[in-house]
């Protein structure tokens, strides 16, 4: 029974960890580049509710009743989820538009300068200090079924990241936009020459990476409710890692890659004697993997040609 | 001319060694402050982790974000192998101490080469982004070993102890250091297989049609790096009274590459000199900027780094950069001025 109720929990922190990997993937598919302030989005959209929220209680605090919280915190979270979107398309406008053609390594450290930017503001803000970032209206109990005891939070999170993950496969299948975005990462040129509008498509994309990255953050607070500046930068290197070992550039392998790194992760911390090491057993992988198949699980391989 | 290029290219060794002359003069008349003597050595330590960051970010155009994680495994590997051979050999005699710090050094120096090579292996072959990463996650699991280590191997989260011996003079033995790290990577660059190195950065595919072995080069210039930043983790280890993993993290590997960068990419001389300033500053604005105000540094090295990378690279911008060129600026004025000039805009190639 333990181990269905840790095989349930790791994949519902994969499910979280898919959502941000995919906002890895979709800007390294599309702009060819490892957009390093992803982590920081989400560190960014945890803040915005922790600001939102007790606005919006006091807003709504003639009918406080328990049907107004979930409407408020929902509305925290759609608020926390554009401006997340609106901070991804600026930083994509200021720091990485003027780079585009530039040498990778440059824009590699934008990204690295954005990302150490945005935590030093956010440090600046809110202070070093954890903040406590209770979403206490979604926050439902436990489901016993038998023996098994799992968090109403975990599920809602396992079904949301599920819903966004096909809602986000059936957009970019059959949209026309999705389409676009699948072209641009074929090639930019020729996708160009058919009429696309190449930096358009490079802003929804990050507008998309930067939303979900802000929902992540809601699902994250739900599991442990404190916020802190520097809160973003170890899930976005584990999405990273996880966006890696399904094969960057792909979106199906950026959803295997984030179930698979969860559940490992549960699963090692639930061992007393290995938890401690989670995390390096988590980035080993990370190596070995590249060591075996340097594409990852559903990565093409290119092939650099003159 | 002859005279002046040949004068460029030991004028950083001509300037250190000065600058450590005056320095033992000065503590010798016990003017030297001991405060000074500690940012003294954190200054060295600085210069030799820039430098060797520089010959993977600059020369070979790869990028490493995991240069505290080398760092870390020669402070702890070093540290300790200092730590047990002053506890049996006794602390006293000078020249055992000195025998004992070359030991730690090359204890340091080759398990962090070690650790470059295994990381360098498989993320090499690849394409630049997975070495980032790559080397990111090895700081990570390196900083996380550590940590959760028992204390009698190597602290675990106290930290592990190390022996610091004579307080007023190791800045000496840093800046020999400094000395030494400059002295093989600038002979490195500018020999045969540093214009190989330089090759790969500027078109890998070109390289590999001239006949350079490319792994071989890319894994030399790593574990080169990997190597000076052990040595320095060693030094770090001698200056302070205990190492806490908790030191060596990304934001460290950061504050390096935002050295490297403002030094300007490629340029030995720039590292050295900002990698001067930016310690210096470090430690003054924490004197001034407290509280929630601390963070402003941060604040602005990042809007620079920002900066400086756009500036310097956007496409957009080409025509601007040639027409305001400190280069062309400079070289306009007379050429007395031009030897002090060289040393501070001029590209190390």
């Amino acid at each position: 029974m333990e181990f269905l109720t840790t095989f349930v929990n790791g994949l519902s922190l994969g499910g979280i960890y898919a959502m941000i990997a995919l906002g890895y993937t979709m800007v390294y598919g599309i702009a060819k580049m490892l957009n390093f302030a992803h982590g920081d989005i989400i560190m960014v959209g945890g803040y915005t509710v922790h600001t939102v929220l007790p606005f919006l209680a006091i807003l709504l605090s003639g009918v406080y009743n328990p049907t107004v919280a979930i409407i408020s915190s929902i509305i925290a979270i759609i608020a926390a989820m554009v401006f997340c979107m609106m901070l991804g398309i600026v930083v994509e406008k200021v720091a990485y538009k003027p780079l585009r053609g530039a040498s990778p390594l440059a824009v590699l450290i934008t990204a690295i300068g954005v990302s150490y930017l945005l935590q030093s503001l956010a440090q600046m803000i809110f202070g070093s200090a954890p903040k406590h970032v209770n979403i206490k209206a979604l926050d439902f109990g436990i489901l016993k079924i038998g023996g098994l005891a799992i968090g109403y939070n975990t599920i809602i999170t396992l079904v949301c990241s599920i819903l966004v993950m096909i809602a986000l496969s059936l957009f970019v299948k059959f949209s026309k936009t999705g389409r676009a975005m699948v072209a641009v990462s074929e090639d930019k040129g020729a996708a160009q020459l058919m009429g696309i509008n190449v930096n358009r498509i490079i802003m929804i994309t990050f507008a998309i990476g930067s939303a979900l990255a802000a929902l992540a953050s809601v699902f994250f607070l739900l599991k442990a409710p404190t916020m802190t500046p520097t809160f973003g930068s170890l899930p976005g290197i584990k999405a990273f890692t996880a966006a890696v070992i399904g094969g960057i550039g792909s979106i199906p392998g950026a959803m295997i890659g984030g179930i698979l790194l969860g559940v490992i992760e549960c699963f090692a911390q639930a061992v007393p004697a290995i938890s401690p090491y989670t995390d390096a057993i988590e980035f080993s992988i990370l190596i070995i993997l590249l060591l075996v198949k340097p594409s990852g699980l559903l990565g093409k391989m290119r092939r650099e040609k003159v | 001319m002859k005279k002046f290029t040949s004068l460029k290219n030991y004028i950083s060794y001509i300037v250190i060694g000065l600058v450590t002359v005056i320095c033992v003069i000065l503590s010798l008349s016990g003017v030297l402050k001991a405060s000074t003597a500690i940012l003294l050595e954190e200054i060295a330590i600085k210069i030799m982790l820039a430098v060797s960051l520089s010959l993977v970010v600059g020369f070979l155009g790869e990028l490493s974000l995991g240069h505290a994680g080398f760092m870390c495994v020669g402070a702890y590997l070093g540290g300790k192998v200092a730590y047990v051979l002053t506890q049996q050999l006794g602390e006293d005699d000078p020249i055992l101490n000195i025998v004992i710090l070359v030991i730690a050094l090359v204890v340091g120096g080759i398990c962090a080469g070690i650790c470059g090579f295994l990381i360098g292996l498989p993320a090499l072959r690849l394409r630049g982004d997975y070495l980032a990463i790559t080397t990111l996650a090895f700081g990570e699991i390196v900083r996380t070993i550590f940590l959760n280590t028992s204390e009698e191997s190597f602290g675990g989260p106290i930290g592990l102890p190390t022996p610091r011996f004579n307080k007023e003079w190791f800045y000496v033995i840093c800046f020999i250091m400094v000395l030494i790290t400059l002295f093989v990577i600038q002979n490195l660059i500018r020999s045969k297989h540093g214009r190989a190195i330089k090759a790969i950065r500027d078109n890998e595919i070109a390289a590999r049609a001239t006949g350079i072995n490319v792994t071989r080069y890319k894994l030399i210039g790593f574990i080169l790096s990997a190597v000076f930043a052990g040595l320095a983790g060693v030094l770090y280890s001698y200056t302070k009274f205990n190492v806490s993993s908790q030191i060596f993290d990304y934001n460290y590997s950061i504050e390096i590459l935002v050295i490297v960068v403002l030094g300007g990419m490629g340029n030995i001389g720039g590292s050295i000199i900002s990698a001067v300033l930016v310690t210096f500053l470090n430690r003054e604005l924490a004197n001034i900027l407290t509280g929630n105000l601390a963070v402003l540094k941060d604040i602005i090295y990042a809007v620079i780094l920002i900066g400086i990378v756009i500036y310097r690279n956007a496409p957009g911008l080409k025509n601007f950069r040639e027409k305001y060129n400190l280069k062309k600026l400079f070289s306009k004025k007379k050429k007395t001025a031009e030897v002090t000039s060289d040393t501070v805009a001029k590209e190390e190639n």
